[in-house]
């Protein structure tokens, strides 16, 4: 069964030498490891880009025509602001964060469905290492969707960055918490209604109810009140305030939000890797 | 002070896995298997081979007992243990949609081994298995024996002490079942150890040197597979006569048996003559055209190894 050589000759056969005779630290090698997974989700989301980077920018797209000129001249302004360009912020952060999340739980289910997230499981890695690969790879997505999105929306509206380094931020944060998100939801599915179930029946309204398109100060009550509990509208108001400087909340408390999100949600899927939730029998 | 002994490459002690549902797939196994061995796991469906299998590789959790690879405990250190196994699985669990080079080099890359060096050694793996010339097609476009040989290249990029095999040949032909156990052999006599389990108890009798036979989550035999041949006390032939037959002649030391095609079927004692049998089909005017072995050796065994363990009956 030995192969020829494409430099010449058919090889002898010989084991590879063993990692365990190796001097890699468990850091070094779990570096490698949580490299080799970011490399393989980045790669996965450029070469089916029909699939994860297009449709996004195709719906957004819809919006900023619908919410620009077929609509938005006859909304009039929000806090200061046309109609489009006080959307748009939150038209991005939706895109940034249902592809964040959309990214962790198709392709660890997906790995979970073909069963070669067992690649993993068997070797040293650990869950850390598996659990920011993931991640990263969604956030990749996030952000592409998120970038790719506001360059688009700049064919319709001029868009100000009243503060760059904030705006960044909470892009990269929101990514992250939703890509943690996820990795649970993944964990957890048995099948591929489940994992549909969360982005239709939760992101969705989350986003659309939590000021993308309105700003909160129009609700009356009990609705405003209503609003507040939900975590997206932080995510909306701290993105938008990094763009507008405009924003319904403080922005102090959006951050504490998302690093409460972030930290909550990456220690249950730390524990639920530990206890091989969905992944060991 | 006399050297310690080397650990062997597997020792179970104690294994239970009860699952959610309440099945005991496994009731206290014990199995040690020494370094450089070619190991055997035999048992009818059910047995408790592949969860023995996924609790060491730690696919599977268990509920009781204790694992040690080459003398790292799986449970303490199972980083440590992980680098010493290789694993291929029963079920393809392939991802259909990567190139060959990039999955053995992405295995490799699980295991710390960084990119550039991965992929040279996953391009040495496919140059193994003779997969060179597929390392840039979809997985799902390999034909079923070229991804059976393609989770053992991805098991072995690592560099594995230990082997671990859960059905390697099923559902491929003989010609590739031929090719793989010749490469097994190449693959243990370069020192890494090897455990298989197998369906096909030809292939146990011909490559392992040693075998466990399993049954209800128990180990009913542990052994040497000599030793384990040498127990089977008959073994069963088939006569085909020249010219069909309407009644076999009488055979009391035999036990024969007219099978639907007209060929006797016989029993024989191991280590008597079969000199008399044939005296008494002349005496018949039976002429016997061919004679064969009916079943594999090691099947006849398994069968009355499993069949006569009442005690592991629930």
């Amino acid at each position: 069964m030995n192969g020829s050589d494409p430099r010449g000759g058919p090889r002898p056969f010989s084991v590879p030498p063993s990692v365990a005779d190796g001097a890699r630290s468990r850091l070094g090698e779990n570096w490698v490891g949580f490299v080799t997974t970011v490399r393989r989700e980045v790669h996965r989301v450029l070469r089916i880009w029909p699939q994860t980077l297009l449709p996004p920018v195709i719906t957004t797209s819809l919006y900023f025509i619908i919410f620009g000129p077929v609509l938005g001249n006859r909304i009039g302004e929000m806090e200061g602001f046309s109609y489009l360009q006080y959307v748009t912020p939150g038209l991005v952060m939706m895109a940034v964060l249902i592809n964040s999340y959309q990214n962790v739980v198709s392709s660890l289910f997906g790995a979970k469905f073909q069963h070669h997230i067992e690649e993993m499981l068997v070797s040293p890695m650990s869950g850390q290492a598996i659990l920011l690969g993931f991640a990263v790879g969604g956030v990749f997505r996030g952000l592409a969707i998120g970038a790719i999105v506001t360059m688009v929306s700049l064919l319709f509206v001029d868009l100000p960055v009243a503060h760059p380094l904030l705006t960044i931020a909470v892009a990269v944060l929101t990514s992250v918490a939703f890509a943690f998100g996820g990795f649970i939801n993944a964990m957890v599915a048995r099948n591929f209604d489940d994992i549909s179930i969360v982005p239709t029946f939760v992101l969705t309204p989350l986003t659309m109810l939590g000021g993308v398109f309105y700003s909160v100060s129009l609700l009356g009550e009990p609705w405003r009140t209503v609003s507040y509990a939900n975590p997206i509208l932080y995510m909306v108001n701290a993105f938008r305030y990094g763009l507008l400087g405009e924003s319904d909340i403080p922005i102090g408390i959006a951050f504490a939000v998302l690093l409460v999100f972030i930290v909550g949600f990456y220690a249950a899927a730390i524990r639920m890797l530990r206890r091989g939730v969905g992944m060991r029998s | 002070m006399p050297p310690k002994p080397a650990p062997p490459a597997l020792r179970i002690r104690g294994l239970r896995k009860t699952y959610k549902n309440g099945v005991e797939a496994l009731q206290g196994v014990d199995l040690d298997v020494a370094q450089g061995e070619f190991y055997g796991l035999l048992g009818p469906n059910g047995a408790g081979k592949s969860t023995t299998i996924g609790i060491v590789t730690s696919l599977v959790n268990r509920s009781a007992g204790s694992i040690e690879v080459f003398g790292v405990d799986t449970e303490n250190d199972p980083g440590g243990a992980k680098r010493l196994i290789g694993i291929v699985p029963q079920e393809l669990n392939l991802n259909q949609f990567e190139k060959p080079l990039h999955i053995v080099a992405q295995q490799a890359g699980y295991y710390g081994i960084p990119w550039r060096e991965a992929r040279e050694r996953a391009a040495e793996c496919l140059q193994w298995m003779g997969l060179w010339d597929k390392r840039t097609v979809m997985a799902r476009s390999l034909s079923g024996g070229m991804k059976r040989r393609l989770m053992i290249a991805r098991a072995l990029v690592h560099g594995p002490r230990l082997l671990i095999l859960d059905e390697p040949t099923a559902g491929v032909d003989i010609e590739i079942r031929r090719a793989t156990w010749e490469l097994l052999e190449q693959i243990n006599a370069s020192g890494t150890t090897i455990i298989l389990t197998t369906h096909y108890l030809e292939e146990a009798e011909q490559l392992c040197r040693r075998i466990a036979i399993i049954d209800r989550g128990r180990i009913v035999q542990d052994t040497d597979t000599r030793s384990l041949l040498q127990q089977l006390a008959t073994e069963t032939f088939v006569l085909d006569p020249v010219e069909p037959i309407a009644e076999i002649p009488d055979l009391p030391d035999f036990a024969p048996r007219l099978r639907a095609d007209g060929s006797i079927e016989v029993e024989h004692a191991r280590g008597s003559s079969l000199n008399e049998l044939f005296q008494v089909l002349d005496r018949a005017g039976v002429r016997i055209a061919s004679m064969r072995n009916k079943a594999n050796r090691l099947e006849e065994l398994f069968l009355r190894l499993v069949e006569h363990h009442p005690e592991v009956r629930p």
